[in-house]
């Protein structure tokens, strides 16, 4: 594990999708500590262009942009984590689960699988969001998650159940493993790096489908996100005064933060993929 | 030929796979009695189904249908601890070298699992007095190997390995599954040699399973010559081969360039 991960630090890629997200981590954990503003309170007039007081100027309340971008920033990447990491295990324990056991287990888990994958996820997402009365930014995390795993248990499928025939699972089973074990030892290591690509990847589209759902209106209450933002520049109309700050700061810091989580993502395959490798 | 005991036997063993359409028969029943200290070879070409004759008699795959017997009592797989000790006495070589061994571990690893298997309390100083002594018994350094991973490995020293992880075990029954066929010319008769060094001091039943009647007769005494998942024939291996009686017999052994005069050389 210690020398794949000197590898990957040797890939431009990686390293410039992981140096560019770990500036943006960066920005939006020291700026606060020197701005303590809230960053609900209203400041200034609506539509302020930005200026030297004002980086970002002002959105329809009066509010300091930059600080709502940086909040927002934190309530996106914090989305998107938790989704990852939800579709990633869900994704996970179900491929392993069908891949593994094999017989009708896997029979009736691909074909969950298959029509989650047929229903357009953001249609899912959109109904429950509706019906959902509260949602935190952790709710809405939790409802992305569970709509986006489908694609990491059909890889994760495909790659144990070729795996579970190869030779050094016999051994270990003949040596009395048992399949606990075998799954962690024999298993994992073998599709870690997948699964690790996987969860980069669930991430960003956490990211972006927060966003989306967020602009629609159907985000997290109580507080500031990329795509909330967004959503009150749509609502109060700022395209029409011409207040390109209120939203195009905050449509280029998603472009960023999924830009550089793909291209980790590329960097990683590039040295994790043997196909791509060779 | 030393006819003890019959220690494994199977009747009518009959393998499915899949269902409706797709269905194939791999194993149509197939029965065998196999004895203490014997050397029986499973012969036959690719698809022929001895393989999964193997992975049935190593209890990895179910049988479809049919029962096999191991010690005159009808063996028992439910549960983890019973598979446990049938693994005990029953162990196997698989044909690929490179893919028996876990990447992610040293190959120290795959000893101590042996001497963990057993069950046995071992000091570190006696488990290490008998990882080098395996190791020694297939002609290999302890010292140089134990730290090391096994993609560092050539393929021979990894099914050497192999060996000194049957030495350790001391299995009743070795399952040997085309254990020479991925190996270079020079380590494959050291390490049949090897085997039937085990088989002299342990009176250990090696089951050989090739595709290469040449090999088989040179190391069995019972041939079973398989052929689309049936037995077509079998007996004493001097027999099956200079008097073959099927017609798919008679024709494996006529494609096997000179056999007599190549195997009396070795």
């Amino acid at each position: 594990m210690n020398s794949s991960f000197r590898i990957l630090i040797k890939s431009p890629k990686f390293m410039f999708g992981a140096c560019m997200l770990l500036a943006m981590i960066g920005l939006i954990l020291i700026y606060p500590l020197f701005n303590r503003n809230d960053p609900l309170e209203m400041i200034a007039l609506a539509y302020q262009p930005p200026d030297s007081k004002l980086l970002l100027g002002s959105d329809n309340f009066g509010r300091d942009l930059f600080l709502e971008l940086i909040y927002g920033i934190r309530t996106s990447l914090q989305v998107g984590l938790i989704a990852g990491v939800f579709a990633t295990v869900i994704g996970l324990v179900i491929g392993l689960a069908s891949g593994y056991i094999g017989g009708m287990i896997d029979n009736l888990l691909t074909a969950i699988t298959n029509i989650f994958i047929v229903i357009p996820s953001f249609v899912i997402l959109i109904l429950i969001s509706v019906s959902i009365d509260s949602r935190s930014s952790f709710v809405t995390a939790v409802i992305i998650g569970i709509t986006s795993w489908p694609w990491t248990a059909r890889a994760v499928r495909a790659q144990t159940s070729s795996l579970r025939n190869r030779d050094h699972v016999n051994i270990a089973k003949i040596s009395g493993y048992s399949t606990p074990r075998i799954i962690l030892s024999e298993i994992l290591p073998y599709i870690a790096s997948y699964v690790v690509m996987a969860f980069v990847l669930q991430t960003a589209s956490g990211i972006l489908s927060e966003a989306s759902i967020s602009m629609l209106g159907l985000g997290p209450y109580n507080t500031i996100s990329l795509g909330i933002i967004m959503n009150w520049a749509l609502v109060f109309e700022a395209p029409v005064a011409g207040a390109w700050w209120a939203f195009i700061p905050a449509a280029i810091s998603i472009a960023i933060i999924t830009f550089s989580l793909y291209m980790m993502n590329t960097g990683m395959d590039e040295i994790f993929n043997p196909k791509i490798r060779s | 030929m030393k006819q003890n005991d019959v220690l494994i036997r199977g009747e009518h063993l009959t393998k499915v796979f899949g269902y409706g359409k797709q269905k194939t028969t791999a194993v149509e029943d197939v029965s065998f009695a196999f004895h203490e200290g014997e050397i029986i070879s499973i012969v036959g070409e690719s698809g022929s189904g001895k393989t999964t004759l193997a992975k049935m008699i190593m209890g990895l795959l179910k049988e479809s249908s049919g029962s096999i017997e191991y010690m005159g009592k009808p063996r028992q797989l439910k549960r983890h601890g019973d598979r446990k000790r049938y693994w005990k006495n029953i162990q196997a070589i698989f044909q690929d070298p490179f893919s028996s061994f876990n990447l992610f571990y040293k190959v120290e690893k795959l000893l101590l699992d042996c001497i963990k298997l057993q069950g046995v309390n071992l000091t570190k100083e006696e488990q290490l007095r008998k990882m080098k002594e395996a190791c020694s018994f297939v002609n290999l350094k302890f010292e140089e190997l134990h730290n090391k991973y096994p993609f560092e490995l050539s393929g021979g020293q990894m099914q050497r390995l192999m060996i000194a992880r049957i030495f350790m075990l001391h299995p009743k029954l070795l399952i040997a599954d085309e254990p020479t066929s991925m190996v270079d010319a020079c380590s494959r008769s050291t390490i049949l040699d090897m085997l039937l060094k085990l088989r002299d001091e342990n009176n250990m039943t090696i089951i050989f399973i090739t595709h290469d009647v040449g090999l088989a007769y040179y190391v069995s005494d019972t041939l079973y010559i398989m052929e689309q998942g049936k037995v077509v024939e079998r007996g004493p291996a001097e027999e099956v081969i200079l008097n073959p009686q099927h017609p798919y017999t008679q024709q494996l052994i006529s494609d096997v360039p000179k056999i007599h005069s190549e195997w009396d050389l070795a």
